[in-house]
Protein backbone atom coordinates (compact mmCIF):
# COMPACT_ATOMS: atom_id res chain seq x y z
CA UNK A 1 0.00 0.00 0.00
CA UNK A 2 1.78 3.71 -1.04
CA UNK A 3 1.13 5.83 2.10
CA UNK A 4 -0.43 9.31 1.15
CA UNK A 5 2.67 11.53 2.43
CA UNK A 6 4.83 9.62 0.21
CA UNK A 7 6.80 11.31 -2.82
CA UNK A 8 6.48 9.25 -5.96
CA UNK A 9 8.99 9.60 -8.16
CA UNK A 10 9.68 7.65 -11.60
CA UNK A 11 12.26 4.80 -11.42
CA UNK A 12 15.46 6.39 -13.34
CA UNK A 13 15.12 3.53 -16.13
CA UNK A 14 11.65 5.09 -16.92
CA UNK A 15 11.31 7.81 -19.16
CA UNK A 16 7.68 9.74 -20.47
CA UNK A 17 7.29 10.64 -24.48
CA UNK A 18 4.70 11.41 -26.52
CA UNK A 19 3.94 9.24 -29.64
CA UNK A 20 2.96 11.05 -32.71
CA UNK A 21 1.42 8.14 -33.81
CA UNK A 22 -1.41 7.23 -31.27
CA UNK A 23 -1.42 11.07 -29.65
CA UNK A 24 -0.86 9.53 -26.56
CA UNK A 25 2.07 9.63 -23.51
CA UNK A 26 4.17 5.95 -23.39
CA UNK A 27 6.13 5.37 -20.42
CA UNK A 28 9.04 3.73 -21.95
CA UNK A 29 12.12 1.41 -19.93
CA UNK A 30 14.00 -1.32 -21.07
CA UNK A 31 12.30 -3.56 -24.07
CA UNK A 32 9.41 -2.31 -23.00
CA UNK A 33 6.50 0.37 -22.87
CA UNK A 34 3.33 1.28 -21.15
CA UNK A 35 0.83 3.06 -23.29
CA UNK A 36 -0.54 5.98 -20.71
CA UNK A 37 -3.88 7.20 -20.89
CA UNK A 38 -4.66 10.71 -20.09
CA UNK A 39 -4.62 10.70 -16.20
CA UNK A 40 -1.82 8.23 -16.48
CA UNK A 41 0.59 10.47 -18.09
CA UNK A 42 -0.84 13.30 -15.65
CA UNK A 43 0.16 10.98 -12.79
CA UNK A 44 3.04 10.07 -14.20
CA UNK A 45 4.09 13.44 -15.60
CA UNK A 46 3.46 14.44 -11.21
CA UNK A 47 5.88 11.49 -9.81
CA UNK A 48 9.32 13.72 -9.64
CA UNK A 49 9.86 13.07 -6.03
CA UNK A 50 8.34 16.38 -5.12
CA UNK A 51 4.47 15.89 -4.82
CA UNK A 52 2.78 13.90 -2.28
CA UNK A 53 0.35 11.35 -3.73
CA UNK A 54 -1.84 13.52 -1.70
CA UNK A 55 -0.93 16.39 -3.43
CA UNK A 56 -1.23 14.87 -6.54
CA UNK A 57 -5.15 13.24 -5.79
CA UNK A 58 -5.81 17.03 -5.00
CA UNK A 59 -4.45 18.55 -8.39
CA UNK A 60 -6.21 15.83 -10.57
CA UNK A 61 -9.25 16.05 -8.50
CA UNK A 62 -9.27 19.65 -9.58
CA UNK A 63 -8.17 19.21 -12.85
CA UNK A 64 -11.03 16.26 -13.68
CA UNK A 65 -13.51 17.59 -11.37
CA UNK A 66 -17.05 17.22 -11.62
CA UNK A 67 -15.48 13.76 -11.26
CA UNK A 68 -15.59 12.52 -7.57
CA UNK A 69 -12.61 12.82 -5.53
CA UNK A 70 -12.66 9.52 -4.11
CA UNK A 71 -12.48 7.81 -8.17
CA UNK A 72 -9.77 10.05 -8.52
CA UNK A 73 -8.16 8.68 -5.84
CA UNK A 74 -8.98 5.25 -6.58
CA UNK A 75 -7.09 5.68 -10.36
CA UNK A 76 -4.26 7.73 -8.47
CA UNK A 77 -3.28 4.74 -6.04
CA UNK A 78 -4.13 1.91 -8.54
CA UNK A 79 -1.54 3.37 -11.37
CA UNK A 80 0.97 4.12 -8.37
CA UNK A 81 0.27 0.37 -7.46
CA UNK A 82 1.11 -0.55 -11.37
CA UNK A 83 4.26 1.30 -11.58
CA UNK A 84 5.67 0.29 -8.14
CA UNK A 85 4.75 -3.59 -9.37
CA UNK A 86 7.24 -2.50 -12.47
CA UNK A 87 9.92 -1.85 -10.32
CA UNK A 88 9.12 1.52 -12.13
CA UNK A 89 8.57 3.75 -8.90
CA UNK A 90 10.46 5.02 -5.75
CA UNK A 91 9.08 6.30 -3.08
CA UNK A 92 11.00 8.97 -0.88
CA UNK A 93 9.40 9.75 2.77
CA UNK B 1 0.31 0.96 -43.73
CA UNK B 2 -2.13 0.03 -40.69
CA UNK B 3 -0.97 0.10 -37.13
CA UNK B 4 -0.92 -3.66 -37.17
CA UNK B 5 2.44 -3.21 -38.78
CA UNK B 6 4.04 -0.14 -37.12
CA UNK B 7 7.68 -0.65 -35.87
CA UNK B 8 8.44 -0.18 -31.99
CA UNK B 9 12.03 -1.08 -32.26
CA UNK B 10 15.45 -0.23 -34.40
CA UNK B 11 18.05 -2.89 -33.76
CA UNK B 12 21.40 -0.92 -35.11
CA UNK B 13 23.51 -3.70 -35.43
CA UNK B 14 26.37 -1.30 -35.66
CA UNK B 15 29.45 -3.63 -36.62
CA UNK B 16 29.86 -7.35 -36.50
CA UNK B 17 33.25 -6.91 -35.29
CA UNK B 18 34.03 -8.03 -31.52
CA UNK B 19 36.70 -9.31 -29.57
CA UNK B 20 34.60 -12.00 -27.80
CA UNK B 21 33.83 -15.45 -29.75
CA UNK B 22 30.67 -17.02 -28.26
CA UNK B 23 29.92 -20.23 -28.76
CA UNK B 24 25.80 -19.01 -29.59
CA UNK B 25 26.30 -15.53 -31.18
CA UNK B 26 23.18 -14.79 -32.92
CA UNK B 27 25.69 -13.30 -35.71
CA UNK B 28 25.45 -14.99 -38.73
CA UNK B 29 27.42 -17.61 -39.38
CA UNK B 30 29.04 -15.83 -42.62
CA UNK B 31 29.04 -12.78 -40.54
CA UNK B 32 32.49 -12.06 -42.00
CA UNK B 33 31.44 -11.30 -45.27
CA UNK B 34 29.36 -8.11 -43.95
CA UNK B 35 31.68 -4.86 -43.57
CA UNK B 36 30.68 -2.03 -41.65
CA UNK B 37 29.24 -0.32 -44.80
CA UNK B 38 27.71 2.61 -42.82
CA UNK B 39 29.01 6.31 -41.69
CA UNK B 40 27.85 7.84 -38.58
CA UNK B 41 25.80 10.07 -41.29
CA UNK B 42 24.18 7.14 -42.55
CA UNK B 43 22.96 5.50 -39.28
CA UNK B 44 21.84 8.72 -38.33
CA UNK B 45 19.24 9.37 -41.30
CA UNK B 46 18.00 5.83 -40.46
CA UNK B 47 17.89 6.42 -36.76
CA UNK B 48 15.43 9.82 -38.14
CA UNK B 49 13.86 7.84 -40.31
CA UNK B 50 12.97 4.98 -38.16
CA UNK B 51 11.35 7.32 -35.38
CA UNK B 52 9.25 9.10 -38.22
CA UNK B 53 8.01 5.10 -39.18
CA UNK B 54 6.87 4.95 -35.42
CA UNK B 55 9.90 3.63 -33.79
CA UNK B 56 10.42 4.42 -29.76
CA UNK B 57 13.16 2.04 -28.97
CA UNK B 58 16.84 1.51 -30.28
CA UNK B 59 19.16 -0.69 -29.28
CA UNK B 60 22.78 -0.05 -30.34
CA UNK B 61 24.24 -3.78 -30.64
CA UNK B 62 26.25 -5.95 -32.54
CA UNK B 63 29.41 -7.27 -32.97
CA UNK B 64 30.59 -4.87 -30.36
CA UNK B 65 28.84 -1.71 -30.88
CA UNK B 66 31.71 0.20 -28.84
CA UNK B 67 34.54 -0.54 -31.42
CA UNK B 68 32.37 1.71 -33.51
CA UNK B 69 34.17 4.80 -32.87
CA UNK B 70 30.79 7.36 -33.72
CA UNK B 71 28.98 5.80 -30.93
CA UNK B 72 29.17 9.18 -28.66
CA UNK B 73 27.56 11.07 -31.87
CA UNK B 74 24.96 8.46 -32.66
CA UNK B 75 23.75 8.59 -29.16
CA UNK B 76 23.48 12.15 -29.01
CA UNK B 77 21.59 11.80 -32.32
CA UNK B 78 19.29 9.18 -30.91
CA UNK B 79 18.96 11.36 -27.64
CA UNK B 80 17.83 14.64 -29.84
CA UNK B 81 15.07 12.12 -31.49
CA UNK B 82 13.76 10.96 -28.09
CA UNK B 83 14.56 7.48 -28.47
CA UNK B 84 14.76 5.28 -25.38
CA UNK B 85 18.48 4.13 -26.34
CA UNK B 86 19.77 0.64 -24.77
CA UNK B 87 23.36 0.20 -25.35
CA UNK B 88 24.46 -3.46 -25.47
CA UNK B 89 27.82 -4.48 -24.71
CA UNK B 90 30.06 -7.44 -23.93
CA UNK B 91 31.57 -4.49 -21.97
CA UNK B 92 35.04 -5.57 -23.10
CA UNK B 93 37.12 -2.26 -24.85
CA UNK B 94 35.19 0.05 -23.24
CA UNK B 95 36.34 2.32 -20.33
CA UNK B 96 34.79 4.10 -17.53
CA UNK B 97 35.49 7.74 -18.88
CA UNK B 98 33.75 6.74 -22.26
CA UNK B 99 30.76 5.43 -20.57
CA UNK B 100 30.28 8.75 -18.34
CA UNK B 101 30.49 9.89 -22.00
CA UNK B 102 27.63 8.35 -22.68
CA UNK B 103 25.61 8.91 -19.91
CA UNK B 104 26.07 13.03 -20.61
CA UNK B 105 25.15 12.56 -24.13
CA UNK B 106 21.59 10.80 -22.99
CA UNK B 107 22.29 7.17 -22.65
CA UNK B 108 18.92 5.27 -21.30
CA UNK B 109 20.13 2.20 -20.52
CA UNK B 110 23.37 -0.48 -20.51
CA UNK B 111 22.67 -4.30 -21.30
CA UNK B 112 25.96 -6.25 -20.21
CA UNK B 113 26.48 -10.13 -20.75
CA UNK B 114 28.01 -12.28 -18.51
CA UNK B 115 28.27 -16.45 -19.50
CA UNK B 116 28.29 -17.85 -16.20
CA UNK B 117 29.18 -16.86 -12.85
CA UNK B 118 33.06 -18.09 -12.37
CA UNK B 119 35.97 -16.38 -14.29
CA UNK B 120 36.67 -20.13 -16.57
CA UNK B 121 33.18 -21.23 -17.40
CA UNK B 122 32.45 -17.68 -18.25
CA UNK B 123 35.50 -17.64 -20.24
CA UNK B 124 34.97 -21.07 -21.82
CA UNK B 125 31.72 -19.96 -23.56
CA UNK B 126 33.09 -16.31 -24.50
CA UNK B 127 35.96 -18.00 -26.55
CA UNK B 128 37.83 -15.07 -24.05
CA UNK B 129 39.28 -14.18 -20.52
CA UNK B 130 36.43 -11.62 -19.95
CA UNK B 131 34.78 -12.11 -16.70
CA UNK B 132 36.51 -10.23 -15.21
CA UNK B 133 36.63 -7.38 -16.73
CA UNK B 134 32.78 -7.63 -17.55
CA UNK B 135 31.84 -7.20 -13.31
CA UNK B 136 33.94 -4.59 -13.44
CA UNK B 137 31.87 -2.84 -16.25
CA UNK B 138 28.80 -3.73 -14.92
CA UNK B 139 29.31 -1.87 -11.57
CA UNK B 140 30.63 1.06 -13.73
CA UNK B 141 27.02 1.60 -15.08
CA UNK B 142 25.49 1.47 -11.77
CA UNK B 143 28.39 3.69 -10.16
CA UNK B 144 27.70 6.23 -13.04
CA UNK B 145 23.94 6.00 -12.75
CA UNK B 146 22.44 3.90 -15.40
CA UNK B 147 19.90 1.11 -15.14
CA UNK B 148 21.60 -2.20 -16.04
CA UNK B 149 20.52 -5.07 -17.41
CA UNK B 150 22.39 -8.28 -16.83
CA UNK B 151 22.26 -10.82 -19.59
CA UNK B 152 22.52 -14.66 -19.59
CA UNK B 153 22.24 -16.95 -21.99
CA UNK B 154 21.21 -20.20 -20.71
CA UNK B 155 22.17 -23.65 -21.94
CA UNK B 156 23.55 -27.43 -20.89
CA UNK B 157 26.51 -25.69 -18.95
CA UNK B 158 25.38 -23.01 -17.07
CA UNK B 159 21.31 -23.57 -16.80
CA UNK B 160 22.28 -25.70 -13.10
CA UNK B 161 23.87 -22.12 -11.88
CA UNK B 162 20.39 -19.92 -11.89
CA UNK B 163 20.43 -19.23 -8.03
CA UNK B 164 24.23 -18.43 -8.52
CA UNK B 165 23.16 -16.25 -11.66
CA UNK B 166 20.12 -14.43 -8.99
CA UNK B 167 22.71 -13.69 -6.53
CA UNK B 168 25.25 -12.49 -8.78
CA UNK B 169 22.64 -9.65 -10.47
CA UNK B 170 21.38 -8.93 -7.05
CA UNK B 171 24.79 -8.30 -6.00
CA UNK B 172 25.20 -5.86 -8.80
CA UNK B 173 22.09 -3.88 -8.35
CA UNK B 174 21.21 -4.94 -11.58
CA UNK B 175 17.84 -3.48 -12.56
CA UNK B 176 16.70 -6.32 -15.03
CA UNK B 177 18.48 -9.64 -15.56
CA UNK B 178 17.19 -11.86 -18.60
CA UNK B 179 18.01 -15.31 -18.06
CA UNK B 180 17.70 -16.41 -21.91
CA UNK B 181 17.69 -19.89 -23.15
CA UNK B 182 19.68 -20.13 -25.97
CA UNK B 183 17.94 -19.66 -29.24
CA UNK B 184 19.39 -22.39 -32.49
CA UNK B 185 20.27 -20.38 -34.51
CA UNK B 186 22.93 -19.03 -36.22
CA UNK B 187 26.16 -19.67 -34.00
CA UNK B 188 23.87 -22.00 -31.55
CA UNK B 189 23.05 -24.33 -34.25
CA UNK B 190 26.31 -25.09 -35.29
CA UNK B 191 27.24 -25.91 -31.59
CA UNK B 192 23.86 -27.47 -30.51
CA UNK B 193 24.70 -30.63 -29.57
CA UNK B 194 26.92 -29.35 -27.05
CA UNK B 195 24.69 -26.62 -25.38
CA UNK B 196 20.89 -27.84 -25.53
CA UNK B 197 20.15 -29.24 -22.65
CA UNK B 198 17.46 -31.95 -20.95
CA UNK B 199 14.36 -31.27 -19.75
CA UNK B 200 14.99 -31.87 -16.24
CA UNK B 201 17.43 -29.66 -16.38
CA UNK B 202 15.07 -26.42 -17.70
CA UNK B 203 12.75 -27.52 -15.55
CA UNK B 204 14.40 -27.03 -12.60
CA UNK B 205 15.89 -24.13 -13.73
CA UNK B 206 12.63 -22.25 -14.27
CA UNK B 207 11.52 -23.37 -10.84
CA UNK B 208 14.27 -21.54 -9.21
CA UNK B 209 13.77 -18.57 -11.99
CA UNK B 210 10.00 -18.33 -10.79
CA UNK B 211 11.02 -17.84 -7.12
CA UNK B 212 13.46 -15.11 -7.75
CA UNK B 213 11.17 -13.41 -10.01
CA UNK B 214 8.33 -13.95 -7.21
CA UNK B 215 10.92 -12.18 -4.59
CA UNK B 216 12.36 -10.04 -6.46
CA UNK B 217 9.24 -7.90 -7.86
CA UNK B 218 9.48 -4.31 -7.92
CA UNK B 219 13.45 -4.05 -7.41
CA UNK B 220 14.78 -5.99 -10.08
CA UNK B 221 12.46 -7.39 -12.79
CA UNK B 222 13.72 -11.18 -13.65
CA UNK B 223 12.55 -12.25 -17.37
CA UNK B 224 13.30 -16.47 -18.08
CA UNK B 225 13.17 -16.93 -21.60
CA UNK B 226 12.03 -20.81 -22.25
CA UNK B 227 13.72 -22.32 -25.16
CA UNK B 228 11.02 -23.42 -27.92
CA UNK B 229 13.01 -26.90 -28.23
CA UNK B 230 11.35 -27.35 -25.17
CA UNK B 231 7.62 -25.53 -25.63
CA UNK B 232 4.85 -27.32 -26.92
CA UNK B 233 4.16 -24.26 -29.19
CA UNK B 234 6.90 -21.71 -30.91
CA UNK B 235 7.67 -18.36 -29.77
CA UNK B 236 6.37 -15.39 -31.88
CA UNK B 237 9.00 -14.71 -33.23
CA UNK B 238 10.66 -11.10 -33.10
CA UNK B 239 6.43 -10.26 -32.39
CA UNK B 240 5.85 -11.39 -36.19
CA UNK B 241 7.73 -10.89 -39.37
CA UNK B 242 7.89 -7.34 -40.18
CA UNK B 243 5.58 -6.17 -37.11
CA UNK B 244 7.60 -4.77 -34.41
CA UNK B 245 11.09 -4.64 -35.33
CA UNK B 246 13.53 -3.74 -37.83
CA UNK B 247 16.80 -4.57 -37.99
CA UNK B 248 19.70 -2.96 -39.57
CA UNK B 249 22.90 -4.80 -40.45
CA UNK B 250 25.98 -3.39 -40.64
CA UNK B 251 26.41 -3.45 -43.98
CA UNK B 252 23.16 -1.87 -44.27
CA UNK B 253 20.24 -4.35 -45.30
CA UNK B 254 17.05 -3.59 -43.46
CA UNK B 255 16.21 -7.02 -41.92
CA UNK B 256 12.91 -7.85 -40.17
CA UNK B 257 15.48 -10.08 -38.48
CA UNK B 258 18.78 -10.63 -36.91
CA UNK B 259 19.19 -13.39 -39.64
CA UNK B 260 16.45 -12.81 -41.98
CA UNK B 261 19.53 -12.35 -44.91
CA UNK B 262 20.70 -16.14 -44.30
CA UNK B 263 17.56 -16.83 -45.94
CA UNK B 264 18.04 -17.89 -49.79
CA UNK B 265 15.60 -16.19 -51.89
CA UNK B 266 14.47 -13.19 -50.49
CA UNK B 267 16.26 -9.66 -51.43
CA UNK B 268 16.88 -7.26 -48.61
CA UNK B 269 17.27 -3.52 -49.64
CA UNK B 270 19.89 -1.51 -48.49
CA UNK B 271 18.78 1.75 -46.46
CA UNK B 272 21.82 3.70 -48.65
CA UNK B 273 19.47 3.11 -51.55
CA UNK B 274 16.48 4.04 -50.30
CA UNK B 275 14.65 5.23 -47.91
CA UNK B 276 13.72 2.94 -44.79
CA UNK B 277 9.70 3.66 -45.05
CA UNK B 278 9.45 2.25 -48.81
CA UNK B 279 11.86 -0.79 -47.41
CA UNK B 280 9.28 -1.28 -44.39
CA UNK B 281 6.18 -1.33 -46.64
CA UNK B 282 6.50 -1.93 -50.13
CA UNK B 283 9.41 -4.53 -50.25
CA UNK B 284 8.85 -8.08 -51.23
CA UNK B 285 10.75 -9.28 -48.10
CA UNK B 286 9.51 -7.23 -45.74
CA UNK B 287 5.98 -8.44 -47.30
CA UNK B 288 7.06 -11.83 -47.51
CA UNK B 289 5.88 -13.47 -44.37
CA UNK B 290 3.03 -10.49 -43.22
CA UNK B 291 -0.19 -12.06 -43.11
CA UNK B 292 -1.75 -15.55 -43.15
CA UNK B 293 -1.41 -15.43 -47.21
CA UNK B 294 2.18 -17.49 -47.00
CA UNK B 295 0.83 -19.93 -44.01
CA UNK B 296 0.75 -23.82 -44.91
CA UNK B 297 -1.08 -26.06 -43.26
CA UNK B 298 -1.11 -26.66 -40.57
CA UNK B 299 -1.10 -22.93 -39.36
CA UNK B 300 -3.32 -21.57 -42.05
CA UNK B 301 -6.40 -23.30 -39.86
CA UNK B 302 -5.07 -23.04 -36.65
CA UNK B 303 -6.35 -21.37 -33.94
CA UNK B 304 -2.90 -19.68 -32.65
CA UNK B 305 -1.67 -18.10 -35.95
CA UNK B 306 -2.82 -14.91 -34.85
CA UNK B 307 -0.40 -15.28 -31.63
CA UNK B 308 2.66 -16.91 -32.82
CA UNK B 309 2.69 -16.03 -36.80
CA UNK B 310 3.76 -19.79 -37.32
CA UNK B 311 6.74 -19.22 -35.25
CA UNK B 312 10.26 -18.69 -36.60
CA UNK B 313 11.38 -18.19 -40.19
CA UNK B 314 14.86 -18.77 -40.00
CA UNK B 315 14.26 -21.85 -38.09
CA UNK B 316 11.99 -23.11 -40.20
CA UNK B 317 14.58 -22.56 -43.09
CA UNK B 318 17.62 -24.09 -40.85
CA UNK B 319 15.70 -27.35 -39.77
CA UNK B 320 13.84 -28.33 -43.16
CA UNK B 321 15.73 -26.42 -45.97
CA UNK B 322 11.62 -24.44 -46.43
CA UNK B 323 11.57 -21.39 -44.85
CA UNK B 324 7.75 -20.95 -45.72
CA UNK B 325 6.71 -24.17 -43.72
CA UNK B 326 5.31 -24.21 -39.94
CA UNK B 327 8.35 -24.10 -37.48
CA UNK B 328 9.03 -27.36 -36.31
CA UNK B 329 9.12 -26.39 -32.80
CA UNK B 330 5.66 -26.55 -33.13
CA UNK B 331 4.02 -29.81 -31.88
CA UNK B 332 2.00 -30.01 -34.64
CA UNK B 333 4.38 -29.16 -37.53
CA UNK B 334 5.30 -32.28 -39.40
CA UNK B 335 8.83 -31.37 -38.77
CA UNK B 336 8.48 -32.12 -35.59
CA UNK B 337 10.29 -34.99 -35.18
CA UNK B 338 13.40 -32.93 -35.90
CA UNK B 339 13.85 -31.41 -32.55
CA UNK B 340 12.33 -34.58 -30.53
CA UNK B 341 15.47 -35.80 -31.94
CA UNK B 342 17.64 -32.96 -30.73
CA UNK B 343 15.98 -33.37 -27.40
CA UNK B 344 16.79 -37.04 -27.50
CA UNK B 345 20.18 -36.44 -28.27
CA UNK B 346 20.75 -34.10 -25.51
CA UNK B 347 19.53 -37.00 -22.92
CA UNK B 348 22.87 -38.83 -23.95
CA UNK B 349 25.35 -35.88 -24.85
CA UNK B 350 27.67 -35.60 -22.73
CA UNK B 351 28.37 -31.95 -23.76
CA UNK B 352 31.67 -31.63 -25.63
CA UNK B 353 33.72 -29.47 -28.63
CA UNK B 354 32.92 -26.23 -29.26
CA UNK B 355 33.25 -23.88 -32.39
CA UNK B 356 34.09 -20.96 -31.42
CA UNK B 357 32.46 -17.84 -33.55
CA UNK B 358 34.88 -17.14 -36.22
CA UNK B 359 35.47 -15.67 -39.93
CA UNK B 360 34.23 -18.26 -42.78
CA UNK B 361 33.86 -17.13 -46.16
CA UNK B 362 30.08 -19.23 -46.73
CA UNK B 363 27.84 -20.85 -44.42
CA UNK B 364 28.25 -24.40 -44.37
CA UNK B 365 25.88 -26.57 -43.41
S1 LIG C 1 27.46 -13.05 -28.70
FE1 LIG C 1 29.60 -12.90 -28.02
S2 LIG C 1 30.81 -13.03 -29.91
FE2 LIG C 1 28.69 -12.57 -30.54
S3 LIG C 1 28.63 -10.35 -30.68
FE3 LIG C 1 27.95 -10.88 -28.60
S4 LIG C 1 29.81 -10.80 -27.33
FE4 LIG C 1 30.47 -10.87 -29.48
S1 LIG D 1 0.36 -24.76 -36.20
FE1 LIG D 1 1.32 -22.83 -36.73
S2 LIG D 1 -0.04 -21.26 -35.87
FE2 LIG D 1 -0.58 -23.23 -34.90
S3 LIG D 1 0.60 -23.28 -33.00
FE3 LIG D 1 1.84 -24.34 -34.58
S4 LIG D 1 3.14 -22.74 -35.45
FE4 LIG D 1 1.52 -21.69 -34.30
Amino acid sequence: MIALDSRPRLAAKARIRFDRKTARYLLLYPERGLVLNPTAADIATLCTGEHTVHAIVERLAEKYAPQPRAQVEHDVMSFLATLAERGLMQTDP
Amino acid sequence: MSDEYRPYTLVAELTYRCPLRCVYCSNPVDYARHTDGLDTADWLRVFREAEALGVVQLHLTGGEPVLREDLEALIEGARALDLYTNLITSGIPLSRERLASFRSLGLDNVQVSIQDVMAPSSDRIAGSRAFERKLEVARWVKELGFPLTLNVVLHRENLGHVEEIVALAEALSADRLELANTQYVAWALVNRRALLPTAAQLDRARRVSAAAQQRLRGTMEVLFVMPDYYSEFPKACMDGWGRRFIVVSPDGLALPCHAAHTLPGLHFDNVKHGPLETIWCESPAFNAFRGEAWMPEPCKSCERRTIDFGGCRCQAFYLTRNAAVTDPACVLSPDHGLIEAARQQALSASGGDFEYRAPRSTARK
